[in-house]
């Protein structure tokens, strides 16, 4: 080392007369330097590569594992078939019950999410003072942070019971607390509307009688539809909309924390440029900023649906795990079964000596969720790569 | 300085005189097979290592196929299998001259429960089976109020939800609406708080948040279960190569289930111990 440091000090002298020592490098160290950070580079590189491979890697092992599923079973009776019974002395793989699980249970969970995300959203990024936002962000964050074992748990002790002793009129009245108000902005928008046919004279006495009119109708529409729902019996609480309002509230910090971000980035200056024009706020939002973020709500939308997809203890918990196609197919109150669940449940003694098929089928259904999940993310991406394009003016 | 030498010496004397005692107790108790009988073995283990210092058991859970293949190779010495032994597996270990001797060391009964609101408290083996298979779909058919059933099964993995396939489906499938939870206690949690459920825990876990159903008249106790008259148990084996010598570690290991504490182990973990009083 030291002798190294005598040789840059001569050579800095020999070298290079007109420099001053220290200030520019001899030829040698800048190799090193160079050499080194050329190092650095590689190193930086080789540990960003590791990611990707990895995700390599799961494909090809998993791929591996699941091949020998489909080698001895073919694929006609796992995506078509609706009959489970791996461990029975004749084992039947018919897995359809099963996708159909985790899609009704990822839809319904985006179904709820998805307006109330979105609206939360619009409301954190137009609506609240910078302050509150503050204060409410990370508060919806939390969310996030909660272990999905302690969600799970909350879904199967507290819930469950609850949808099985007063079912029919908490979703009563849920229901109708959610629709009032939904019902009463499309009967101002609507008897607006139907007013404006008629000669101005008469108008403002029109929009009196059609207002009152719907609301009546608005109303019996509402009991009908709640004294309807308060009949409902729930005989099973660990059903598919319990998992569903779960996986809502798990995905909703997903979707309002990336469709916030997509609103924000919409502008200061298109929303000034639309009051300028005298459009009013609500027009703004509807009209302007929500459009014009519609890629990054969609890119939002499908990271909660993957979310959702993905969740696996909570189902395991509290989605009942039976695998069936409830009749009708959106009957939401019959116990469902998942892919994510399937393979948690199924993996304990399921090993390749004692029941080949019967554990190759699960590295079978996590391919299914690996190319599901990995054509989501390109989608999501694909998404939000068009929104900043558009935002660019491109 | 020859004070030092002189213990020294001594330490390293009684180190080799310590080394013959040492390995003439060592032994290994190698245990392999069931996955249901395996926290069985497990408690005595634990047991047995803390009252035989020199011992080392080990135990695996590898299926009662693979424990009782090992034992007819030699690679264990107790094949643990919670079913017994099949003919060509006897012909097997007696080609290998291995003759496999069994030990009953626990009863594993299942009790169906219901819900402690249920009036239903006695179900015949043909009803319960009709109920799993979906062709009994409401308790008024069996003498209870107009209340749809709920069914619930342990997952698919489990011994327990082997006993009920061999004891109470005899060949037919659980109706694909049935719910799946993965431990006896979730079983207990989901009927306790489910009206219209059934469900089928190890007797240990009968307690009164659930009112356990006699089956063809016959209640779920242990005692009932021990002397064979209630008919949905099984009894648990451990499989040994011949007799063990009597006094041997492994003679004293396959009777532990013979003495009380074996017994309050074997109950401790939800099984029911092979004693009549």
């Amino acid at each position: 080392m030291k002798e190294n440091e005598q040789n840059n000090y001569i050579s800095c002298k020999n070298g290079n007369p007109a420099s001053i020592d220290g200030l520019v490098m001899s030829e040698r160290a800048r190799r090193i330097r160079r050499g080194g950070g050329m190092l650095m580079h590689l190193f930086l590189l080789l540990i960003t590569a590791s990611s990707a491979i990895a995700v390599l890697f799961i494909f090809f092992y998993i791929g591996r594992d699941a091949i020998p599923f489909f080698q001895s079973r073919g694929f006609v009776e796992f995506f078509s078939k609706n009959n489970w019974y791996p461990s029975s002395e004749n084992a039947r793989f018919g897995a359809l019950a099963i996708f159909y699980g985790s899609g009704i249970v990822a839809l319904a969970s985006i179904l709820i999410a998805v307006p109330v995300g979105v609206a939360a959203s619009v409301c954190l990024s137009d609506i609240l003072s910078f302050k509150a936002r503050q204060i409410a962000k990370p508060i919806i964050e939390i969310l996030a942070a909660i272990p999905s074992v302690a969600y799970g748990f909350f879904a199967l002790v507290l819930l469950a019971p609850m949808m099985q002793n007063m079912g029919g009129l908490l979703l009563a009245v849920v229901t109708t607390v959610f629709l009032a108000p939904v019902t009463l902005i499309v009967l101002i928008l609507f008897s607006d509307i139907a007013s404006s046919k008629f000669r101005p004279t008469l108008r403002r006495h029109m929009r009196i009688a059609l207002m009152i009119g719907g609301g009546v109708m608005g109303i019996i529409a509402l009991f009908a539809l709640f004294s309807k729902l308060a009949a409902i019996q729930i005989t099973s609480g660990t059903n598919a909309l319990n998992v569903s309002i779960i996986l809502a509230i798990m995905a909703l910090p997903t979707i309002v924390s990336v469709a916030e971000d997509a609103l924000q980035a919409a502008g200061s200056g298109l929303r000034e440029g639309s009051y300028a024009m005298g459009a009013t706020r609500a027009e703004t939002m509807i009209r302007v900023v929500i459009p014009a973020a519609s890629s990054g709500i969609c890119a939002a939308v499908i990271l909660g649906f993957m979310r959702a997809i993905g969740e696996t203890m909570v189902v395991w918990m509290a989605s009942g795990n039976a695998a069936q196609i409830p009749q009708p197919w959106y009957n939401l109150l019959e116990p469902v079964r998942t892919l994510t669940a399937t393979i948690a449940g199924d993996m304990g003694e399921a090993d390749h000596i004692t029941g080949a098929d019967r554990y190759h089928v699960l590295f079978a259904m996590g391919l299914c969720l690996l190319v599901i999940s990995f054509v989501l993310n390109l989608l999501s991406e694909w998404a939000v790569m068009r929104s900043r394009k558009k935002m660019r003016g491109e | 300085m020859k004070m030092l030498r002189k213990v020294c010496l001594t330490l390293l004397a009684g180190m080799f005189l310590a080394v013959p005692f040492a390995s003439a107790d060592e032994t290994e108790l190698v245990i392999d097979g069931s996955t249901t009988v395996g926290p069985i073995s497990k408690a005595f283990a634990e047991y047995f290592m803390e009252e035989n210092p020199g011992v080392n058991v080990t135990v695996s859970e590898s299926g009662s196929g693979n424990g009782i293949k090992s034992l007819i190779n030699g690679a264990c010495d107790i094949g643990q299998a919670s079913r017994w032994m099949k003919e060509g597996e006897f012909k097997a270990a007696v080609e290998n001259g291995v003759f496999p001797v069994a030990h009953v060391v626990g009863l594993d009964g299942l009790a169906p429960v219901v819900h402690p609101a249920n009036p239903v408290g006695n179900l015949t083996l043909d009803e319960i089976r009709d109920i799993y298979a979906g062709e009994i779909r409401n308790w008024n058919e069996v003498g209870g109020p107009n209340m749809g059933i709920v069914k619930v099964s342990r997952d698919t993995n489990s011994g327990t939800y082997g006993v009920w396939q061999d004891v109470v489906m005899r060949g037919k499938d659980i109706s694909a609406d049935a719910e799946y939870v993965g431990s006896n206690g979730a079983i207990r949690a989901r009927v306790q708080n489910t009206r219209g459920a059934i469900g089928y825990v190890g007797l240990g876990f009968v307690d009164r948040t659930v009112k356990g159903v006699s089956v063809e008249g016959i209640e779920p106790t242990p005692v009932n279960t021990a002397t064979g008259r209630y008919p949905i148990a099984r009894p648990l084996y451990m499989f040994t190569n011949g007799y063990p010598e009597l006094g041997s570690a492994l003679h004293r290991f396959v009777t532990i289930h013979m003495t009380p504490v074996g017994q309050s182990l074997v109950e401790s973990i939800g099984f029911v111990p092979q004693t009549q009083y």
